[in-house]
Parts: structure tokens; sequence; C-alpha cells
């Protein structure tokens, strides 16, 4: 098969799941396994977390925060990614699962990014000696927060539903630009924030023993995400067949 | 018992570790609960739709029926 084909077939199998009731289907073949994976690594991460990983040479105990603000930060940065990918399909092809699915996401990503900037609070405090410091990692990652929010409040803004997931839409693809000034900010300023320890070019600078339960713990949050994601997407695709039948939640568009 | 509490003493960071992982534990219970409910009451609301609306058709029909 040339290039070009295969770019082809490979657009069409994923426009095909743009379709609701097939996304669905999937998402419900799914849901099990994304749960029993959940439980399962979420379990393993948080033993290897709290009991059989080494407190670190220099930050004592205060590393084991690493093993949930870590992975909710790269939850908050992959949440938005999504939901930018799901807002580029609704305003280039039209396709309401797009929408949708990224308006189901939101507050996930919202949480995961909130408790990014809590636990690095709580981190920061004994290592750095302040809660907070208005360098360009944690202040680009309080924009990212904002951004989740401003996408919330306009999502449901307007009387005409179309018209708010238009500016939402629109809203979450300009703040994209602010994903790699968040993944670079360490690089580009001087900042009291750590660069790359783990996605760097090389070895990663973690040893095994701390590397194993963040990865169980970046793959519960994962699936944690895919759990949810799935459950509050099935209930917004619930909500407008409600809707159709003028039957919706009062307050809800 | 003094194993134990050394433990939750977290090397003299208890109140910085605890916090953090109760709260993310909190914030992602709730997510979960609060989304789970949502799609059980929408489920629940287009399950009593669904019954009540051939209730109403055989409603209409018996109305044509009495006419």
């Amino acid at each position: 098969m040339s290039r070009a084909a295969t770019t082809v077939s490979e657009s069409r199998s994923l426009h095909r799941f743009a379709n609701p009731a097939r996304f669905m289907r999937a998402a419900d073949a799914v849901y099990p396994w994304a749960l029993a994976g959940l439980v399962v690594s979420l379990g393993a991460g948080l033993f290897l977390a709290l009991f059989a990983s080494p407190p670190d040479y220099q930050q004592g105990d205060t590393v084991r925060i690493m093993y949930v603000h870590v992975p909710s930060a790269w939850m908050a940065m992959f949440v938005y990614a999504s939901m930018a990918a799901g807002s580029a399909s609704y305003l280039i092809w039209r396709h309401p699962l797009g929408v949708i699915t990224a308006k189901a996401a939101a507050p996930v990503g919202a949480a995961f990014t909130f408790l990014a900037l809590v636990t690095g609070s709580l981190w920061g405090k004994p290592m750095w000696g302040t809660w907070w410091v208005w360098d360009a990692r944690l202040t680009s990652v309080l924009i990212l927060f904002f951004l989740y929010l401003g996408y919330i409040a306009l999502m449901n803004a307007f009387e005409n539903a179309e018209r708010g997931q238009k500016a939402a839409s629109l809203l979450c693809l300009v703040g994209v630009v602010n994903l790699p000034i968040i993944k670079f900010s360490v690089d580009w300023w001087n900042t009291l924030h750590q660069p790359a320890s783990v996605s760097r070019i090389g070895t990663p600078a973690v040893h095994e023993s701390m590397l194993w339960p963040l990865g169980l713990m970046a793959l519960a949050f994962t699936l944690y995400f895919v759990v949810v994601l799935i459950m509050r997407t099935k209930s917004e695709m619930l909500n407008a067949r409600l809707r159709a039948l003028g039957a919706a939640e009062t307050g809800e568009r | 018992m003094e194993a134990l509490l050394s433990y939750l003493d977290m090397g003299g960071y208890a109140a910085f570790v605890w916090p953090c992982f109760g709260l993310v534990a909190a914030v992602m219970i709730y997510l979960f609960v609060a989304s789970r409910r949502e799609l059980k009451a929408r489920e629940a609301r287009l399950e009593a739709l669904r019954a009540a609306s051939p209730r109403r058709r055989s409603g209409a029909a018996q109305r044509e029926a009495a006419s």
C-alpha cells in the first residue's frame, strides 16, 4: 500500500471513532479493563511509593510527594493536549464527539492542574523554603489552571449551546501555546523548579527504585482519566439526548 | 508501635507528605463519585422518560380508539 493510501485509511479509521455510537461501544469495551488496570496499578504504585521506595538522600521522605505531584502535572498537560485535539476535530471537521469529549475532560484536567499546584506548593515549602514563587514554571501552570476554568466558564456562558462550544474550543486551541512554555520554562528561564529528570535525552536521572513507583502512579493516573472520561462522555451524550427531549436538568444547556 | 509512629512521621515531614496524598485522594474520589452519580442520574431520567413514553402513546391510542 502506498504511503498516501495508508494515511487515508488511517485517517478514515480514526474518523470512524468520531461516530458517537461507535465510540461508546468501543468505550464500553475498554471501561472494565481500564478500571481493573487502575485498581492494580494504583495499589502497586501506592505500595511502592509509600512503603517500598527509599527516602531521597537529600530530600528525605518529602520525595514521596513526587509520586503524586509529577503524575498530576503530566496529566494536567496531557488532558489539555487531548482537549485541544478534540476541539480541533470539532472546529475543522464538525465532529460533535470532539467537543463532547473535550467538555467531559475539562474538569478532570482542571483537577489534575489544581493537584499539581497544591502538591508542588507542599513540596516547595520544606525543600525551597517557600510555598510559591512567581517563576516561569509555576506561573505557566497557574495560567493552565485558569485556561481550564475559562474553558468551562465559556462552555456554559451562552444560551445557545453551539456558540459556547465554538468559543470554548477556540480558547482551548489558543491556549495550546502554553504547553511548550510549561515544558521548556525550566530550560528557558531561571527557576527554582528542577529541569526534566525522567523525560530527558539519555537515561533518566531518577533511580530505578523511584522510577517504578513513579511509572506505576503515572499509569494509574492515566487510567483514572480514561475511566472518568468514559463516564463523563457518556453522561454528556445522555444529557444531549435529554436536552433534545426537552428534559435536561434545569440550568443545563 | 514505635516503628509505625516513626513511619507516620515521614522523617519529620509528615505535615507536608500526608496532606499531599490526602488531598489527591479526596479530589480524585470526589470527581469519580460525582461523575458516576451524574451518569446514573441521567441514565435513570432517560429510562423514566422511555418508560413513560409508551404509556403516553397508549393513552393517545386509547383516546383515538374512544373517538
